[in-house]
């Protein structure tokens, strides 16, 4: 009799608990960090030009990835109905492909370009990332994905976050940057939260981070870049910050006021030149297109390295020029941003013109 | 002296012994290396490499983790299909054809290995079944069976599973069923007679089974434990020219070394956590064990060479990723005792690896 009530009352508890996560009357997710605290923010006009072409039979589908090479060539990693990684010319024309059913490819997440124009795919469906050559060769692999038998008593449904912070496996990883010497710097992930740092021949150095809101913990890094002294940064998206790091994955500091950034980019590309750094940020429009925070997510950040915002562009929408959830950029010229989105299957290219910013209430 | 002081001492004394054990006993033997041995165009790609072997030609043979293992939606069971891949590649490591394209249990390759005619034999983990290819390709011979569907929910109580299994009630765990039901198969090897030695295996199987040339089920021996005759995980065999029977048992990081029957004749440690076993062809035989004692291999790894009586002659290799080191061997060709071509699981690739003499 009294386990039956036990057994009542929770039950009652759990009915009571999982109404709690559906109510409508809760502000969602995104309200809580997808809002900018930055104000004055100047406008930098921009515009989107035609640029993608695929031949017939050639779709992408959600772009979540993008990069340019040296020769101007870009790379686009996708979620089609399989994960796919399509290279296009400097003009914007579809090429070809690398990775075609490929062990390694089941859910896009982001695509970088090293020093050496190598092409990094990473997949956070099967924890792993992918190095291929110029010429689509694969030269190095990082994490391993779980073995499938394995993976069958696991069934159903998805796994949970476990937080395995296991040294040469992914827990769902994000994104991936270089610095000068080539150390290999990964954003992991949605399973875990943490900052790993692999030297170039993928021997793992570091990890640094935990789940959590506190100083040098993390909810959800979802993007990560290097400048040419080597810091990190990091787009901790669930908490609304960049976090910087140094080398040795020390805290540097937090960029708290740009919303949450879905997607970062230091620009000038990966071979450091005499060229001025500038951070990008994208606070994106959620990926489920809610009508309601399209006023107040969409846009992209511009910031000198230390955080200053330089100014800002764009806004949420479907329309050319505006931005259906940036999920990666690619900024090697400061001016010219390529942009994939989740939300109309596409990638832009834009042109910034940052003389004629423009002050305006943000 | 204190009791504290005597042990640190003792630890002391301890570790001297063995820092000077670890530096006489085991010598490395020099190679060249070759990483980048598969060659293919854009539209394939070799993965996890399950198992890698040569005919008597030099042609190379790779099953390959590739593409995605599916299962079917909207049926009242779920389906396993694709995962896998068989591939042949020339002397020079170029790209020549697919074998068994679409065929019924490439899921989850686990091994690969041509036997003394060149037919070529791939081991599937997920599908629990060993296939024999004839020299054209043709399917010459099936072992095991795939389970039926799969399990996509919490198995309801009396609910029975599918394929291979610990065996029935009566019998010790992981002693199989007397037949070729496996449980995630690992390796095969071949007598002089052509009787056929499945490693099974990896998972509730603790088992060699033995099969006529033409498949018909002979005997089989072992069970799961860590007394003489039982396994931890069988994860390769070989059979040597007198007809003896090697069998890696990784868990209890041994080699145990049977008769043509079964009966245990004695074992041997010192080569790690053995994950394939290779068996070179000479006129002097020699095994080559592949060690990783990390779960990712990127840590400690090497390959040790021993005399059969399990004798270490050397080692070569290191774990990590760059050429000449590993990350997950899972397969040895030996056929050229000093020539040989190394897959491993983690890092995707076949090394072609050439020792050289000290």
């Amino acid at each position: 009799m009294k386990r039956r009530l036990t057994v009542s009352l929770t039950l009652v508890a759990l009915i009571g608990a999982l109404s709690l996560v559906f109510s409508p009357l809760l502000p969602p997710a995104y309200a809580q960090t997808n809002r900018a605290t930055a104000t004055n923010v100047p406008v930098i006009p921009h515009e989107a030009v035609p640029f993608f072409k695929n031949t017939p039979g050639i779709y992408t589908g959600e772009n979540m990835g993008i990069a340019t090479n040296s020769k101007g060539n870009v790379y686009i990693y996708h979620r089609a109905n399989e994960t796919r990684l399509f290279e296009y010319s400097p003009q914007g024309v579809f090429t070809r492909e690398f990775g075609r059913n490929i062990y390694g490819f089941a859910f896009a997440h982001g695509v970088r370009v090293d020093a050496q124009d190598n092409v990094w795919a990473v997949d956070e469906g099967t924890d792993m990332i992918i190095k291929f050559s110029p010429e689509g060769k694969v030269l190095m692999v990082l994490g391993r994905r779980n073995d499938p038998v394995e993976q069958l008593s696991n069934m159903p449904g998805s796994s949970a976050f476990h937080g395995r912070n296991s040294r040469n496996r992914f827990g769902r990883q994000t994104d991936v940057a270089f610095d000068q010497q080539g150390n290999i710097f990964v954003s992991d992930g949605y399973f875990d939260a943490r900052v790993v740092k692999f030297d170039k021949n993928g021997r793992f150095l570091k990890a640094v981070g935990t789940r959590g809101n506190g100083h040098l913990q993390f909810s959800t890094p979802h993007s990560i870049a290097a400048d040419w002294q080597g810091n990190v940064y990091v787009g901790d998206r669930g908490n609304g910050r960049v976090v910087v790091l140094d080398n040795d994955l020390d805290w540097k500091a937090n960029y708290t006021n740009v919303g949450a950034p879905w997607a970062v980019c230091v620009s000038g590309g990966p071979v450091k030149t005499s060229a001025k750094q500038y951070l990008y940020s994208s606070n994106s429009w959620s990926d489920s297109a809610p009508a309601e925070p399209m006023a107040w997510t969409g846009e992209v950040y511009k910031m000198e390295l230390d955080g200053t915002i330089v100014g800002r562009f764009g806004k949420a929408g479907k329309a050319p020029g505006e931005f259906a959830t940036i999920h990666a950029m690619d900024c090697r010229d400061p001016n010219v941003i390529y942009t994939a989105e989740i939300n109309n299957w596409r990638s832009q290219k834009i042109l910034l013109k940052p003389q004629a910013a423009t002050a305006s209430r943000n | 002296m204190t009791y504290e002081l005597r042990a640190f001492a003792t630890v002391i004394a301890l570790a001297l012994c063995a820092s000077v054990g670890a530096q006489t006993s085991v010598p490395e033997i020099p190679f060249d290396v070759d990483a980048d041995v598969l060659k293919t165009t854009l539209d394939v790609y070799v993965g996890e490499i399950g198992g890698v072997g040569r005919n008597s030609r030099g042609q190379i043979f790779v099953y390959t983790r590739t593409g995605h293992p599916y299962g079917t939606l909207g049926d009242n069971r779920t389906f396993l299909r694709n995962g896998s891949k068989l591939f042949q590649f020339d002397q020079g490591g170029r790209f020549v054809r697919e074998l068994g394209q679409q065929t019924y249990g490439f899921n989850a390759a686990y091994g690969l290995r041509v036997d003394p005619q060149d037919n070529v034999w791939t081991i599937d983990e997920a599908a629990n079944q060993v296939v024999k290819f004839d020299a054209q390709g043709n399917i010459a011979l099936v072992l095991g069976r795939k389970p039926e569907a799969i399990s996509v929910r919490p198995r309801e109580p009396g609910a029975g599973g599918g394929g291979g299994g610990g065996g029935a009630a009566n019998r010790p765990p992981g002693s199989g069923v007397p037949g070729s039901s496996f449980n995630h198969p690992a390796d095969v090897a071949w007598d002089k007679a052509g009787n056929i030695y499945v490693a099974d295996g990896t998972g509730t199987n603790n088992r060699v089974a033995k099969y006529a040339p033409d498949g018909s089920f002979i005997r089989h021996w072992g069970q799961t434990g860590a007394e003489d005759g039982q396994f931890n995980g069988v994860k390769s065999v070989a059979v040597d020219a007198q007809g003896n029977v090697y069998a890696a048992d990784i868990g209890n990081k041994r080699i145990q070394v049977f008769d043509a029957d079964g009966n245990f004749k004695y074992k041997f440690a010192g080569v790690g956590t053995p994950q394939t076993l290779c068996l070179t062809t000479g006129a002097t035989q020699y095994l080559y064990i592949a060690h990783s004692g990390d779960p990712e291999g990127m840590d400690d790894a090497t390959i040790y060479k021993t005399k059969l009586d399990g004798t270490v002659v050397g080692k070569f290799g290191s774990a990590g990723k760059l050429p000449g080191q590993f990350s997950l061997v899972n397969s040895i060709d030996c056929r050229s005792e000093n020539d040989l071509l190394v897959g491993e699981m983690a890092n995707w690739r076949v090394q072609k690896l050439t020792l050289k003499q000290r």
